[in-house]
């Protein structure tokens, strides 16, 4: 059956192809025959197909041999049949026309069939509403307009004028070619985000009350209810009218008179005056009004009565304090605002002119004078007359502004200086005696109080005071009154005990020292307050270096004291410990420069520096054990043991106990057995005493309850199970965890609240009546949203989002 | 001797009438009401269980239909009208109240797509498979009179939706493109097509009332402004959404229903996430509807089940099914926010109660203050693990128990192998894509 159809079409092709090329040679002769033929072939594929074959058997014999290597496709040919048809339809109602016509459109058509073969586009089978973009065919496709094309026409027309005429000339002319315009996708895709823009802009107006409602305690639906309870007749009824002259009357004098004649009684100014204020804003108002006024009337009350007192003295000190004040805030408005100070000081300047100028306060006036003759013997009188001087001094005094003062305090502060940094070292260290005690004065005092020498110290101390002689001179020379007095006294003590001590030999050793150390250290203090000058430390110990010196030789006359002297030294030091950073710190390059061997006059000195070292020694060994916390490590390596690491032992050993001293307090172990036994004892039962006093005997004082009723009335729970941790002596468990009641509670924070407080805190208050006011519950209680029962709710309507507006309007009014 | 008497004062303990409730004076010194928490757990927990008691959300079925119910519209104006669409093409009109059918219509041939019941009530429009919109008068004809169409509108393809503006005489349909129209004109005032596919939803913006949006068949959702000539937007997710609603309150939130079990709720200015997923059904969601408060909406699913969702709840509040409610293909939220009414595969609308346990008609003060406070304690206690077992405790049919056990397990083994190729690649070469951005796949401008 197929083979039988694939034969037939093969035939039907040729048939085809043959009929053309027939048509194109016997033309003239057969022409009607063919037009007819295909007219025929209009009406059906299948009949055509048959015609064609009949045809191909009735004309030419070569040609089938010729057709067999043609095969075409079955589609292929339809198409090309309905090419065919198409072009002959449109000739057949002129089918009685010439010849010449009908041989030229059987040429183009059959040149059609033989030349390229177009596949036509934008035949659909499919029913469609909407037609691709994309398979679009224009009619007279290939053929170019030219612009000139177009505009030639122009030429003709009259009615074109000859400026458009010349435009459109020059527009040929000209080469540039116009921009071309975008995509059609690209220019919708514009459109459309400019449109989704202006909606979402839209949209949003609505974020303010969606926040609102989203936040509000109670929404209640529908949005916009009509309050209940009964209408204004006005409202309900719409459409009255006066009718009655009487009732016109009426209404034409209200109108007249601007008076209301609906509802809310109200003028228009009144209605107005509402408007412009609320209720809440006009208490307010007046609220504020009121307070302003009480105080007003409060404060000229209290001026009143102060304007009242008579006494002088009131007056006076209450200016004081006016002036007091103001100077104060003048020197804050010298920081905070200079123009305004700078315009004080001119007033003030200008006051202070005035009153040199006058005569004022000068006591040359009538009264002034009056009062000198009385001034012999009033002193009240006299005292007036100081008085009105003092007044005068103070208003012509000049103002000394804070600019200025700055320098002068600068000033201050270099003289200063040395005290108070003498002040802070005195608080450092009570064993070095150079850091000891304050300036001078006090050195006098003590001289004063033990006035002890040694005769083989004179000489030194006699240098000592030469050298303070000669300073002073220099202090004489330069400085002020009050030190050159206390240097001139403190020479005149000295003095009197050079004098003095002489006589006096053989005094306990440590008063010596003690001496000897004032001695040295005044000296070195005169030093420094003579310079008047902050002086560096180096400075100073090198002065000091040099009157230890001093101190040396002297002590070199008398060696016999040394050794009671060191031993007393040696007696101080406690522990073994001690004796081996002593050795450390005669090693340490400071003292050792100060102190080569102890001397006998300065063996305090060496003493106290030990002490004062050894303070300092030992915190720094503090340090190095805590750096040096790693002693493990140390030990860790048995091989090679050096001299180095032997020390470190030693110092591990001394690390050791000094950790054990700094940890002293914590004990860790103790404590955690501590903490354990007081959980246990915790857990255990306690006996519960209900034992009620004057129940079932004799009350009172000093009874004690019987034994009966003891043992009846304390009740001892049984004791509980057994501890987790009992066998567990580094385990504490807690036994306070309830599985039965960990049940019932929340495990985990829920989500809106940040912190457990939080959340507790909400849990405890109570919501109930019992715990608070009717009116508290009502409000706790009251439900997120509320609706009425049988109301249509509408959707939110535009009308919503103006009176929001107006209220935010309004809010922000306010 | 003076003798001192006691004296109060009888305003304090006498009613001034005879019908005024006694005065009850009270002490609310807390030391003498110990045990405040324990005894208002207490009561939040017999509260929590008297719901479960009372919830019995089932009111009703209308049945009567002789196919299965296609789509239902809300009368807007009157509560106890319920308009219903059938497959068979016959729209039936029931009131509420007494549960019954009040008219019946063979509308279209074919199925009944949409229904839509003007802003006036006074009548309403349906579309069908026949092509055809009409216009129907909502008062039922008199006896003996055939029901005739006001106004039929012959379309070229079919409708598939149907929706009406809030205000104004236009409305809008979607078939193969989404059209306006005005009532008096028989052909759409504008077209909106966005490439060629077909709609199953349309749905005006019931606040911003110029506002459209539809549900494509390309998985995409598709923002219109009914004044534009453009479509504004368009997002595309991984699978289709069956239809979309606005909330009536909030103007840019809106939430649709899709077809991987999931509902969306998306803010229309920003398309890129959803602002909250709703899972919960397990199988495809067909209709969603918005309470009108806004706070919540219910959706209709074809797993059989109804599901009410908090409208930023991302699991769903409660879950009505009955062994006979077959494929819920809509579902509506009342105008007074108290019902739900459900339409079904198997020919039945049914009637639902909002809120289950909730107590219809009207409450007594006393009993107003009562269900207020045991709603407040049942809050405040709703994270005690006791209560919120007894509160969130449903029966579910076993089939979809054992499905959403099934979906669960399926989700937990796809996430413990995105965490394991995490783990086992470069870090950051597979980035964390939350469940929010999951489901969008891209945004079309």
């Amino acid at each position: 059956m197929k083979k039988e159809g694939k034969k037939k079409l093969f035939y039907g092709s040729a048939g085809n192809y043959s009929v053309t090329t027939i048509s194109l040679t016997a033309h003239a002769c057969t022409g009607q025959f063919v037009v007819d033929k295909f007219n025929m072939a209009k009406v059906s594929k299948k009949k055509v197909n048959k015609k064609n074959l009949k045809k191909s058997f009735e004309l030419t014999d070569e040609s089938a041999t010729v057709n067999e290597h043609v095969v075409y496709d079955d589609d292929e040919e339809e198409q090309e049949l309905n090419e065919a048809d198409e072009n002959i339809t449109s000739e057949e109602e002129e089918y009685g026309c010439e010849d010449d016509r009908k041989r030229q459109k059987l040429l183009e058509a059959i040149s059609a069939l033989g030349g390229k073969r177009k596949k036509r586009l934008g035949e659909r089978s499919e029913a469609a509403v909407q037609m691709s973009e994309f398979t679009v065919n224009a009619e007279g496709e290939g053929d170019k307009i030219d612009l000139s094309d177009l505009i030639g026409t122009m030429d003709k027309t009259p009615a074109i004028s000859a400026k458009t005429k010349n435009r459109l000339r020059k527009l040929q002319k000209s080469k540039k070619t116009i921009e071309c315009p975008l995509s059609k996708q690209e220019t919708e895709r514009i459109q459309r985000d400019v449109a989704f823009q202006k909606a979402a802009t839209e949209v949003s107006r609505w974020d303010g009350i969606i926040k609102q409602n989203q936040r509000a305690e109670q929404l209640v639906f529908p949005v916009n209810q009509e309050p209940s309870g009964p209408k204004p007749m006005e409202r309900v009824v719409t459409s009255w009218k006066a009718q009655t002259p009487l009732e016109q009357e009426i209404f034409a004098l209200l109108s007249a008179n601007k008076q209301p004649i609906t509802d809310p009684i109200l003028t228009p100014t009144e209605t107005a005056s509402l408007k412009a204020m609320s209720l809440e804003e006009a208490k307010i108002r007046r609220a504020e009004l009121q307070k302003a006024r009480a105080l007003q009337s409060y404060y000229e009350a209290k001026a009143r009565r102060e304007r009242k007192i008579k006494s002088k003295k009131y007056h006076k000190v209450h200016n004081k304090d006016k002036r007091k004040v103001f100077l104060k805030q003048f020197d804050e408005m010298v920081k905070t605002d200079p123009a305004a100070a700078l315009e004080e000081l001119n007033k003030m300047e200008l006051a202070r002119m005035q009153e040199r100028m006058s005569l004022k306060h000068q006591n040359s006036g009538k009264w002034a004078k009056s009062k000198a003759v009385m001034a012999k013997y009033d002193e009240g009188a006299r005292k007036a007359m100081q008085q009105q001087l003092e007044v005068n001094k103070e208003l012509t005094q000049k103002l000394i502004t804070s600019l200025n003062n700055e320098e002068e305090e600068e000033g201050v502060d270099v003289e200063v200086m040395p005290d108070f940094v003498n002040d802070a070292e005195q608080g450092l260290d009570s064993s070095n005696p150079w850091m000891r005690g304050k300036l001078s004065e006090d050195h006098t005092e003590k001289e004063i109080s033990d006035i002890v020498d040694l005769s083989a110290e004179g000489a030194g101390v006699a240098e000592n005071t030469a050298e303070e002689e000669e300073d002073t001179e220099k202090v004489e020379e330069t400085e002020e009154e009050a030190l050159l007095r206390e240097f001139d006294s403190r020479r005149k003590l000295r003095q009197a005990q050079e004098a003095d001590v002489v006589p006096v030999i053989g005094v306990d050793g440590e008063e010596e020292e003690e001496e000897v150390v004032v001695e040295n250290k005044s000296a070195a203090e005169e030093l420094d307050a003579s310079d008047k000058e902050a002086e560096e430390l180096t400075e100073f110990t090198s002065l000091f270096r040099g009157i230890a010196e001093q101190a040396e030789a002297a002590a070199d006359a008398s060696p016999s004291d040394t050794k009671t002297q060191l031993d007393e030294g040696l007696m101080r030091i406690k522990t073994l410990e001690d004796v081996e950073l002593l050795s450390q710190e005669e090693s340490a390059p400071e003292i050792a420069s100060v102190q080569p061997q102890p001397s006998p006059a300065t063996e305090n000195l060496p003493h106290a520096t030990q002490q004062g070292g050894k303070n300092r020694k030992r915190k720094r060994g503090i340090e190095l054990k805590e750096v040096l916390t790693k002693e493990t490590k140390v030990i860790q390596v048995p091989l090679a043991p050096t001299v180095e690491d032997k020390e470190d032992s030693d110092e591990n050993l001394d690390q050791r106990g000094l950790i054990k001293e700094a940890f002293a307090g914590d004990d860790v172990i103790s404590d955690f057995l501590r903490d354990k036994r007081k959980q246990e004892d915790a857990g255990k039962p306690k006996v519960v005493d209900l034992t009620l006093p004057g129940w079932g005997e004799w009350g009172g004082m000093g009874l004690k309850v019987s034994r009966n009723k003891r043992r009846r009335f304390r009740i001892k729970t049984a004791p509980p199970p057994p501890r987790k941790d009992e066998r567990l002596p580094s385990v504490i468990i807690s036994e306070r965890k309830n599985s039965s009641i960990s049940l019932h509670q929340v495990n985990s924070l829920p989500f809106p609240f940040e912190n457990h407080s939080q959340f507790e805190s909400i849990i405890c208050s109570p919501v109930g009546r019992t715990w608070n006011t009717e009116r508290t519950v009502k409000r706790v209680t009251k439900p997120k949203v509320v609706t009425r029962l049988g109301a249509i709710i509408e959707p939110m309507a535009r009308e919503e989002l103006m009176r929001d507006k107006n209220h935010g309007s309004a809010g922000n009014a306010k | 001797m003076k003798v001192k008497v006691l004296s109060r004062n009888p305003d304090d303990y006498v009613r001034e009438t005879k019908l005024d409730i006694q005065r009850v004076p009270r002490n609310y010194d807390p030391t003498l009401h110990p045990f405040e928490v324990t005894r208002e757990y207490t009561r939040a927990l017999n509260a929590t269980k008297l719901e479960r008691v009372f919830a019995k959300p089932f009111l009703a079925s209308l049945d009567g239909h002789r196919d299965g119910v296609n789509c239902m519209a809300k009368h807007t104006k009157s509560l106890s009208t319920l308009l219903s669409g059938s497959c068979d093409g016959e729209v039936k009109v029931w009131n509420l109240t007494k549960h019954e059918c009040v008219r019946t219509l063979q509308a279209h041939e074919g199925f009944v797509r949409g229904m839509v019941v003007r802003y006036c009530g006074a009548s309403f429009f349906t579309v069908g498979d026949d092509k055809t919109i009409k216009q129907w008068k909502m008062e039922a004809m008199g006896y003996g009179e055939e029901e005739v169409p006001l106004n039929t509108i012959l379309g070229k393809t079919v409708f598939t939706g149907l929706d009406h503006h809030q205000k104004d005489g236009v409305f809008a349909t979607c078939g193969q493109q989404v059209d306006i129209w005005d009532e008096q004109r028989s052909s759409p005032i504008r077209s909106f097509t966005w490439g060629v596919d077909s709609f199953s939803c349309v749905r005006f913006n019931p606040v911003e009332t110029e506002l459209l949006g539809s549900c494509a068949s390309d998985r995409s959702i598709v923002l219109y402004d009914m004044r534009e000539s453009m479509p504004l937007k368009k997002v595309i997710m991984t699978m289709r959404s069956n239809t979309l609603c606005w909330n009536p309150m909030e103007a840019y939130y809106f939430t649709c229903s899709n077809e991987d079990y999931n509902l969306y709720t998306y803010d229309m200015r920003y398309l890129q996430r959803p602002v909250t997923v709703h899972m919960d059904h397990v199988s495809a969601v067909l209709d969603v509807d918005y309470s009108p408060t806004g706070k919540e909406f219910v959706s209709a699913s074809f797993d059989k089940t109804v599901r009410i969702f908090l409208k930023d709840g991302g699991h769903s509040r409660e879950v009505y099914h009955t062994k006979r409610m077959q494929h819920v293909i809509c579902v509506k939220w009342s105008a007074d926010s108290k019902y739900i009414m459900s339409g079904s595969d198997e020919m039945n609308i049914r009637l639902w109660k909002a809120n289950a346990a909730e107590k219809l008609g009207v409450l007594a003060p006393r009993e107003r203050q009562a269900a207020n406070y045991s709603q407040k304690l049942k809050e405040k206690f709703q994270h005690h693990p006791q209560i919120r077992r007894i509160a969130r405790h449903r029966h579910l049919p076993k089939n979809i128990y054992h499905q959403t056990k099934e979906l669960r397990i399926m989700k937990e083994a796809r996430s413990r192998k995105e965490r394991n190729v995490r783990k086992h690649s470069k870090p950051g070469t597979i980035p964390v894509v939350s469940e929010k951005e999951k489901h969008v796949v891209t945004v079309v401008q």
